[in-house]
């Protein structure tokens, strides 16, 4: 490895931080490699779908083909994306694209392109991540890509069960980092594009809309305005690139495929938000009520189903509708939108975003467990600038990650997910500690009402230790697991079968519910 | 920060160009060998429990099927017949069908995983019937053996073997700690022997990864632990820890191509006992330490070969099938001598199975002889 010789902190080559990058790339590249013949869920016969539909038809007939019943759901961008793929499936092998002989294709072939181009998508996060990590000292960076690049929860979702969360994500980062830099107009301009890749990051457009509304558009009205016209006219150019063509030929159905309302306020694994709460109190209440002498009707669908489902049954509690999600969202949302108005400052736009997408999850409708990565990837940016930012990314990635563990339910891919866990645990508890060893800075503003002591300025705080509240709720996680997999299933056998889905809900869900109101407070707190 | 403190953690590793390299380590360099090897391990099992998602030698490949099927047969056999019979021709056990050529110690490795598989998945291991048995469930299970043992006795011993190695190490050894655990334990050789599938494919082609299916990592385990042992000091353990890897498996195994690491417990033996012999006889009594090894390994073979110590038609009967001489001095490619001088020199035309056998027996005990003198 050459001479040691000591270093200041500033002096780093680039070259050796790009191959360093790409190193952790290809580790990672590595392990997604070997994990192509697990377990795919629908969603890859969704996406497989998807290329034969963009591939084998004109472009007027991709929002109607009901060939397969995975229709396009996504908006036009990704609709595109997947045409593009579907040029090199069909060199590959042409099945894979054709409409009728390619259902539920499952050859090696498919598995492995479709598998390789998740890999290679993730080049995109990678540029994300180096983009925003490109000036911070190179400790902070290797946590940074340990958490993003390494994230179990990627690896969960996108190589095993099957997505394309690494490249949306990435292009994500990559508008955050030019928000970050000031150079709001292209920040604007890769939101715009990833509204049109997935419209579900649309939850985060209040903060985009009045933080470049404040920032950007500042100085003046005249100048202001000029500016307002030209970041609407970027935006309206992005939207009409998309939806255009579709429009033009009369196509409204694109929006209807886009927001299928039909669906119920909770996927049928119940994504651990707020509306379990509500669904958990109301049957708590409609049980009490019912003891106690009152007529409660019993709703007629049901929220236990393997599959996925409608539901939205409240027999005592008011009932959910969109709108009502909607309007709690925009109102967990008005804090941060509030702060961005009076103070638009770009260091805290990652923040703001990973908060946007907190609210979206936890109070949005029919929220899958997947959307958790949305807020959880950017806050490991963040998670670096501060002790109790270290402290609190620690608890919620694992919090989230394990409420993912439902989504591989086969045994031969237990090992691989709990080993995720740990590997992400222990590195991230070493790379913390080592960051913040004893005696380091605090954090700058006091913390959420579940930390444990009182963190002084003045005195030494202990460095990266994890309070006793949260060491017993991670033990209450290990409970919860043992209790799901082993405990269940050997005392109850098949009763209650959706109990331990339900328990593992419930009990992320009081994880990131803490995670909302430290983020919050962080938030109304800041300067 | 305070600022004495901070230069401290600035140490960074930097090459004669100034470029940052080792930075992977700089947060281990606070912490011990165990955390160190604790994240290498965790990312190594990963590497495994991922490569035994993959397919497995043999799959769907009747007759015979592979290395797997090998290994299935062996957990039926030993824990439906009595020890005695495990070596022996019989209606039930065929020898020809998969017949045990391991030692005693593999004998029993594989009973105790037929207990485990018996226990949860009984079709899998039915004495006859389950032959050629493949299943989600079965392929999960004796996954999982093989994980298990190698967690169990490969990789304490790369721990022992590290600890004894690098003692106190000062900070910038840690780092080549970190890397000589990654690199022991990401033996890919042995991950793709143990944890893959059996046969080696003509072909390697983008839709077929050609890995084995055995219980390598415990001969080696014990291996590893013989040589810390030798390291530390600790002579009479090197010595029945090397007892027991060559009990678990004795010859190199010339029908598996493009592998190159395999176990060869047998040929380390000159090493092995010639540096013992040689600490002995450098001892104020040697003929008492010569002895004292004398007795460890008698007493480990002893213990290991007990059910067949009663008559010696039942040691031969063992001891001939783990030497398959009729198998002939190489097989199919492997990367020896006599393969690849087989294009010039037609061995097995020039020259009968015993003369052949004999002079691989001389050419390796001459190319031994600079290191057991040594």
């Amino acid at each position: 490895m050459g001479k040691q010789k000591l270093s200041s902190k500033g002096v780093q080559n680039s070259g050796c931080t790009k191959a360093t990058l790409w190193w952790f790339y290809l580790v990672a590249a590595c392990i997604k490699v070997l994990l192509f013949p697990s377990y795919r869920s629908t969603d890859f016969e969704v996406h497989r779908n998807w290329l034969a539909v963009t591939h084998s038809l004109p472009l007027s007939q991709w929002y109607f083909d009901e060939t397969s019943p995975w229709t396009l759901d996504y908006p036009p961008f990704f609709a595109h994306f997947e045409h593009f793929l579907s040029m090199f499936a069909h060199l590959i092998d042409p099945k894979i694209v054709h409409l009728q002989e390619g259902l539920n294709y499952s050859a090696n072939t498919v598995v492995y392109f479709q598998r390789g181009t998740v890999i290679l998508s993730d080049l995109c996060l990678l540029y994300g991540v180096y983009r925003l990590t490109r000036n911070l000292d190179s400790r902070k960076q290797k946590l940074i890509w340990l958490s993003a690049i390494w994230s179990p929860m990627l690896f969960i979702v996108d190589h095993v069960h099957f997505q394309y969360n690494g490249f949306l994500i990435g292009i994500l980062l990559i508008s955050l980092s030019y928000l970050e830099e000031g150079r709001d107009l292209l920040g604007g301009f890769f939101f715009a594009v990833l509204l049109c890749l997935k419209h579900l990051f649309a939850v985060a457009a209040p903060v985009y809309f009045v933080y470049l509304l404040r920032h950007y558009c500042r100085g003046g009205i005249g100048r202001g305005f000029t500016r307002l016209l030209i970041m609407g006219g970027m935006v309206a150019a992005v939207f009409a690139a998309a939806f255009g063509p579709f429009f033009h030929l009369g196509q409204i159905q694109v929006i209807r495929r886009l927001f299928p309302f039909g669906r119920g306020l909770c996927h049928a694994y119940w994504a651990p938000n707020f509306w379990v709460f509500y669904i958990m109190s109301d049957k708590g209440l409609a049980f009490i009520l019912r003891r106690l002498g009152f007529n409660v009707q019993t709703p007629t669908a049901t929220f236990t189903a393997g599959l996925v489902g409608d539901s939205s049954p409240f027999s005592v509690l008011p009932q959910v509708t969109p709108l009502v999600t909607f309007m709690m969202v925009l109102l967990a949302l008005s804090p941060c939108l509030l702060k961005a108005w009076k103070d638009p400052k770009p260091q805290m736009i990652s923040r703001w975003v990973a908060y946007a997408y907190t609210c979206g999850f936890l109070f949005g409708w029919h929220v899958h467990e997947k959307a958790s990565l949305h807020f959880v990837i950017p806050l490991a940016i963040v998670a670096v600038q501060t002790l109790e930012d270290a402290k609190h990314y620690f608890l919620l990635s694992i919090v989230s990650c394990y409420s993912l563990f439902p989504l591989l339910f086969e045994a031969q891919e237990y090992p691989i997910k709990v080993l995720l866990l740990l590997l992400h645990l222990i590195l991230m508890w070493s790379g913390f500690s080592a960051q913040f060893p004893d005696g380091a800075e605090t954090a700058r503003a006091p913390t959420g009402h579940h930390t444990e002591k009182k963190v002084d300025q003045h005195k030494s705080n202990g460095g990266f230790v994890i309070g006793w509240i949260e060491r017993m709720y991670l033990v209450g996680l290990v409970i919860v697991e043992i209790w799901g997999q082993f405990l269940h299933p050997l005392l109850l056998g098949d009763k209650l079968a959706f109990a331990p889905l339900m328990l593992i809900s419930i009990y992320c869900a009081l994880g990131i519910m803490y995670s909302w109101i430290w983020q919050l407070t962080f938030i109304v707190k800041s300067p | 920060m305070v600022k004495g403190k901070e230069t401290s953690y600035t140490v960074s590793v930097v090459d004669g160009d100034g470029n940052q390299c080792c930075w992977w380590w700089w947060w281990l360099e606070h912490k011990g060998t165990t955390t160190t090897f604790l994240i290498v391990g965790l990312f190594v099992v990963l590497v495994r429990a991922a490569v035994s998602l993959h397919s497995y030698s043999g799959f769907a490949n009747p007759p015979k099927f592979g290395d797997y099927e090998a290994q299935r047969h062996w957990m039926e056999i030993t824990i439906n017949l009595p020890i005695q019979e495990w070596y022996r021709n019989n209606t039930s056990n065929d020898l020809s069908y998969w017949g045990l050529d391991y030692p005693p110690l593999t004998a029993y490795q594989s009973f105790i995983h037929g207990l485990f598989l018996g226990f949860v998945h009984p079709e899998s291991v039915s004495l006859v019937t389950s032959r050629g048995h493949e299943s989600y469930l079965g392929k999960l299970l004796m996954r999982w053996t093989v994980l298990s043992f190698d967690l169990l006795i490969f990789f304490p011993a790369v721990l022992y073997f590290v600890i004894v190695r690098y003692g106190q190490p000062s900070r910038s050894r840690k780092s080549d700690i970190g890397w000589h655990i990654a690199m022991l334990l990401l033996n890919p050789c042995l991950i793709l022997i143990d944890h893959g599938h059996f046969q080696v494919c003509s072909v390697l082609t983008l839709t077929v990864i050609c890995v084995v299916f055995q219980y390598n990592c415990i001969s080696l385990g014990f291996t590893i632990g013989a040589v810390a042992g030798v390291l530390s000091g600790k002579d009479l353990v090197a010595c029945v820890l090397y007892c027991l890897a060559l009990n678990h498996k004795q010859v190199l195994i010339s029908d598996l191509s493009m592998v190159t690491l395999l176990h060869m417990s047998a040929y380390f033996v000159p090493a092995f006992f010639s540096h013992l012999l040689g600490k002995c006889l450098r001892h104020k009594h040697p003929l008492f330490e010569v002895s004292k090894l004398g007795f460890y390994v008698l007493g480990t073979f002893a213990a290991v070969w007990w059910p067949y110590l009663y008559s010696k038609d039942s040691i031969l009967e063992v001891l001939s099938r783990l030497a398959p001489f009729e198998r002939g001095i190489f097989e199919d490619y492997v990367a020896n001598f006599w393969c690849a001088s087989s294009i010039i020199i037609k061995w097995k035309r020039l020259f009968t199975s015993e003369s052949l056998r004999l002079l691989s027996l001389i050419a390796t005990v001459i190319t031994c002889l600079p290191s057991i003198d040594q």
